[in-house]
């Protein structure tokens, strides 16, 4: 196990090389000029000529990058060319809200999606089957606006129950904290629910085909440990997987979500970051994203040794 | 099973009680959602409004400008002038402090106006006025000018980008082409370093030491009376029709700059005014360059400044009527130097006459590369109607849609359309930052040392000159129009018209300042 962990991190660093380098590259061919967003509507060609050599943009690309990447290998992702931040403060600043964000739509979305997908392959072809494939579609065709904009209208402005946006930070106390994220963890979980429910179904209807069922209802087992005890235990792999997908999508930033609840995450510094071509900020986040998503793929795999004995490292 | 139904128990319980948590508007806490993002901190590095408007809340300024367009002093208490307008003595007011608690003096504000002069536009060109500048004495400052020139207290009292904000002379010090990083100022408010989060909000607190002027406050002038303890910027709600919402809930209480398909439904909401505190507002305008085909060509220019009339641009990119209005002038309408003068090319124009100087320009078909910028509601309709207007009268137009970096990349570029270059660019000007020969850069026609467009006309730049010099005000006016129609004939680029945009507030806020820029003191909420 442990010789796998190894491989699989030591794995990270060459995937890891890869995305610097081609980000580094396709950010400076990409047309656009930090220094004319930084320097304002007014100003002269000189300075933002002279802005720019502050930067250190106008020096060659191979001495832009040799720079970026030896202090990329002290840990120091830069520093942004708008907030006179470090890139890791401002990742850690969006972290919170992103992670808050992030766990609690998929502990919603595996909650209902789970059980609604095993009772759908229970019953398969009867009404609450069908009911969550025409649900799934819905899910998956309504765009996260439209339906932050019905919540929003329905439960904040008319009957005022929750707030209409913004983050509260836990350590301002956990009711506010969870009265904010209630909303946009809603919106976001319904497109996922939609796809492990979909996921779940298949994989446990695949399982409820197999002898060792008919062998655990024909030894009397109550149905509902048959159905969990035995085909949702035997069809968890590939929804671990999808959760696994999901959890890392979400970390990477929900940019249409975070825009309509006011949320500060990592989907918004991003796009913030993209329009105004702060290219150490661009580069620390999409790394970030990089090594979150080799991680989270490491969990989801060493997940299954638990969901199956078979499977070893 | 039960722990399973223990701790859904426990959820549902804190869920419920955060619920029932009701969050009270704090009616010592000002929420404001701004227009924009704040990302740099220092409004003299940049021309950002954003910044700008970070500058007023923790600086104060040596002059101010008021509702009436008029310079009137703000941290100076009195000043003479000799003579011969060529040394300018300012006494500064009792009880000026920075927010560490060090008095306010001369040797602060000769620091802030040297860096100041060094990146701002005006403030370069009255540097090459000044001779010298001393303190005789902390609270005395001297500008010793080669010649007499008629914009000190202009210049000094200029409202909008780069405003000369006083900062402390070690802060002041910091080479302009480098921000500051110290935000200690002498201003209303004090700016809480450790509470700001880039894109999600910053956050400004009384300052109790402030000595406001005894006059009412008006403009960028008067008494700066601070009623609010912490004024909250909401940097995180952009979406608009969140920020709608969560005005009528109450979640935010001022909505800086609402999208103009938003105020139908603010109107309707409950608890909700609209507030017209800017009545100069904004203008737009459209930028030819002048060192490329087809509009190298004076002619061409004109013929296109001909064909680009005010009233569709107004209509497509504002909708609201009692909000926008048609200004024969390039220097803002209802101010000292705004006047029709010359404008008749265009105010008195028509697409008929405008195809008949397209024909007789000697236009040979060369395409109009157009940008236009795809994520910048404010002005992302102006190119569309430039596109329109322009084929109307004979152009051939290459309509090219970008984000909004990529578009103030090309226009910094020289090189033909082909190579990456560009035509026309459109763009909006807050009131005060066009309102005078001087501040409009638009009107600088000094070749490629001018702002991006470059056009070249020694007469302009000559008529541009006598007016710095002028230090007679009804002589000022006779240059600005003359400046102005010199403009015109060259056609520099085209004025499209002025509109405002009232703040939405909740109805217990009052006390706002009318003048030009987004002012927050004086303003109370019940």
């Amino acid at each position: 196990m442990w010789a796998f962990l190894a491989r699989r991190l030591a794995a990270t660093i060459p995937v890891l090389l890869v995305v610097a380098v081609l980000v580094f590259l396709m950010l400076r061919l990409t047309p656009g000029d930090p220094a004319a967003i930084l320097a304002g509507d007014a100003a002269t060609t000189e300075q933002i000529a002279a802005i720019r050599a502050s930067l250190g943009l106008d020096r060659p690309l191979p001495a832009q990058f040799a720079i970026w990447f030896a202090n990329l290998l002290a840990g120091d992702l830069g520093e942004s060319f708008y907030f006179r931040m470090k890139v890791t403060a401002l990742i850690g600043q969006r972290l919170e809200p992103t992670l808050a964000l992030a766990t609690l739509t998929i502990v919603i979305a595996v909650a209902v999606a789970v059980p609604l997908g095993v009772a759908a392959a229970w019953r398969f072809g009867g009404w609450l089957d069908r009911a969550l494939m025409g649900f799934s579609v819905l899910g998956f065709s309504v765009p996260v606006f439209v339906l932050a904009y019905i919540l929003i209208y329905v439960v904040s402005l008319k009957l005022g129950w929750l707030p209409v946006q913004g983050y509260q930070r836990l350590a301002d106390g956990f009711g506010p904290f969870l009265r904010h994220l209630i909303l946009p963890a809603i919106t976001l979980s319904v497109v996922y629910i939609a796809l492990i429910a979909r996921v779940t179904r298949a994989s446990v209807l695949e399982a409820l085909g197999e002898d060792y069922i008919r062998t655990a209802r024909a030894k009397g087992l109550p149905e509902l440990r048959v159905l969990v005890r035995h085909a949702l235990a035997n069809a968890a792999v590939p929804i671990a997987t999808v959760i696994g997908i999901g959890v890392a999508l979400l970390i990477g930033g929900v940019v249409v979500t975070e825009s309509v609840y006011a949320i500060p995450g990592l989907g918004r510094l991003t796009v913030d970051a993209v329009l105004a071509r702060d290219f150490p900020t661009i580069q620390g986040v999409i790394l970030f994203f990089s090594f979150a998503y080799v991680l989270v793929n490491l969990v989801v795999d060493l997940s299954y040794v638990f969901f199956d004995p078979r499977i070893r490292y | 099973m039960s722990l399973v139904v223990r701790t859904l128990a426990l959820v549902l319980a804190v869920t419920a009680a955060g619920l029932a948590h009701a969050q009270g508007a704090d009616p010592k806490v000002l929420r404001i959602v701004p227009h924009s993002n704040l990302n740099i901190l220092d409004p003299i590095w940049t021309t950002q409004y954003m910044a700008r408007n970070h500058g007023y809340m923790i600086y104060d300024t040596l002059f101010g400008t008021d509702e009436k367009s008029q310079v009137k002093p703000q941290m100076v208490d009195t000043w003479t002038v000799s003579p011969d307008n060529r040394l300018w003595t300012f006494t500064l007011r009792p009880g000026l402090e920075f927010h560490d608690g060090v008095p306010v003096t001369g040797e602060d504000a000769i620091a802030s106006i040297q860096r100041w002069g060094k990146r701002d536009a005006m403030g370069q060109k009255l540097m090459t006025f000044v001779e010298r500048m001393d303190s005789p004495n902390p609270k005395t400052f001297r500008i010793f000018l080669r010649e007499a020139c008629g914009f000190v207290l202009e210049a000094l009292g200029k409202p909008s980008s780069n405003v000369p904000f006083i900062m402390p002379k070690r802060v002041a010090e910091t080479p302009a082409d480098k921000q500051i990083e110290d935000y200690i100022g002498s201003g209303p408010y004090v700016f809480k370093r450790d509470e700001f989060k880039p894109g999600d909000k910053a956050v400004y607190v009384k300052n109790a030491k402030y000595v406001p002027r005894k006059e009412a406050p008006s403009g960028t002038a008067g008494g700066k009376y601070v009623y609010i303890d912490r004024v909250e910027w909401n940097l995180a709600l952009r979406d608009a029709q969140a920020q709608v919402n969560a005005l009528a809930k109450g979640e935010v209480d001022i909505i800086e700059r609402p999208a103009f398909e938003s105020y139908e439904q603010l109107r309707k909401a409950d608890g909700v005014q609209i507030v017209n505190k800017d009545p100069l507002g904004f203008q737009y305008m459209g930028r030819f360059n002048h060192l490329q085909p087809p509009f190298n060509n004076q002619k061409v220019r004109q013929a296109a400044l001909a064909a680009m009339a005010q009233e569709p641009f107004l209509r497509a990119q504002v909708g609201v009527k009692e909000f926008y209005r048609s200004c024969p002038s390039m220097f803002t309408c209802n101010t000292p130097y705004g006047s029709p003068k010359g404008s008749d090319i265009q105010s008195k124009s028509n697409m008929k006459k405008a195809q008949e100087l397209l024909k007789a320009s000697g236009y040979d078909g060369t395409p109009v590369v157009i940008l236009k910028p795809t994520d910048l509601a404010a002005i992302q309709k102006l190119p569309d109607v430039a596109a329109q207007l322009l084929r109307q009268a004979g152009f051939k137009v290459d309509l090219q849609a970008m984000d909004w970096n990529t578009v103030v990349t090309r226009r910094a570029k020289k090189d033909p359309p082909a190579q990456g270059g560009w035509n026309i660019f459109l763009t909006a000007w807050v009131a005060p930052d066009i309102w005078n020969p001087l501040t409009n850069a638009a009107v600088g026609a000094d070749g490629e040392k001018s702002w991006f467009g470059w056009p070249k006309d020694e007469a302009l730049e000559k008529l541009r000159d006598q007016f710095a010099r002028e230090t007679d005000d009804a002589k000022k006016k006779t240059l600005a129009e003359a400046i102005q129609a010199r403009a015109f004939e060259v056609a520099t680029h085209a004025p499209l018209g002025e509109y405002i945009n009232p703040l939405a507030a909740r109805k217990n806020v009052s006390g706002f300042v009318i003048g030009p820029g987004d002012i927050y003191w004086n303003l109370k909420k019940n």
